[in-house]
């Protein structure tokens, strides 16, 4: 497993469909958003794995996947205030009745 | 056949993978079958926490910590803090029925997870060099970060200041 990439991008395309499938199928938007991180983190793994057993090994892949950290972060905190702010408005966190930002 | 496994077996790394691996994936599978929106943000926790232990494995130490420090430590707890300021009602989490809905998403994504194992299956890597794993890797992606990556390293500092800015005025309570 220290030198073979398959297993590792296995994985992380394992990972990536049980996020998708997630997203797609859960009602609270506060799972639909922990989905879109766990596919994020797959993305991550894959990033990190070609760093080290791609073709061309270097930090650059490890650089970018933190990069990939922070937009994640920032759309987590963004997400939550928007989902906080539906639910004052419209008392509900279901992403079915979310089609409107006035209440 | 079997010699093969006996060979995956007698290396330490091959067993850090494997455990890693099906933590992760059994995280994954956990947080999409619990019925309580608390739990699911555990098993995924433990997800984040096992990808850290597999970024170890990638001699991506730096990564691995700020995996942690940031998926594990503060995204969870953000998470948990968007499930307290919200109302779940008891079988509110419960699936609708859907079954065309569900139906289609399990043989959208079994169908991608398909497309993906044949690519990955079909392709072959050779890597032309090696990652030096004698190196600090703290210290030579502090360097890169600092002088190859400097523009993006600040440009991404703005955004993560202007998404939090607007986090907060989005989030806050309109006074009447």
């Amino acid at each position: 497993m220290g030198t073979v990439i398959t297993p590792y991008l296995t994985l992380a395309a394992i990972l990536f469909c049980i996020g998708l499938y997630g997203a797609l199928t859960k009602k609270n938007g506060v799972i639909v958003l922990l989905s879109i991180e766990l596919m994020l983190n797959a993305v991550n793994l894959n990033l990190i794995a070609f760093a080290k057993l791609g073709d061309h090994p270097a930090l650059t892949g490890q650089i970018f996947s933190l990069f990939n950290i922070t937009v994640a972060a920032a759309e987590a905190a963004v997400g939550i205030a928007i989902l906080i702010t539906l639910y004052r408005n419209k008392g509900t966190t279901d992403v079915n009745d979310m089609d409107s930002m006035k209440r | 056949m079997f010699s093969g496994i006996g060979n995956f077996l007698s290396s330490g790394t091959n067993w850090a993978f494997f455990v890693f691996a099906l933590l992760a994936i059994g995280g994954a599978i956990f947080m999409i079958s619990f019925t309580k929106v608390i739990h699911m943000v555990v098993a995924v926790a433990m997800t984040f926490i096992s990808l850290a232990g597999l970024y170890v494995i990638l001699n991506a130490e730096f990564v691995a910590f700020v995996q942690v420090l940031i998926y594990a430590g503060a995204i969870s707890i953000l998470m948990i803090f968007g499930i307290m300021m919200t109302k779940h009602r008891p079988g509110e989490e419960a699936e609708p029925k859907r079954p065309w809905h569900t139906g289609l998403a399990i043989v959208g994504a079994l169908g991608l997870f398909g497309l993906l194992f044949y690519a990955i299956q079909q392709s072959t890597f050779t890597a032309t060099g090696t990652l030096d794993a004698s190196k600090d890797n703290t210290l030579e992606i502090g360097k890169l970060l600092y002088n190859e990556h400097v523009i993006p390293f600040e440009i991404m500092s703005v955004l993560l200041t202007v998404a939090f800015i607007g986090a907060i005025v989005i989030a806050k309570r309109e006074e009447e």
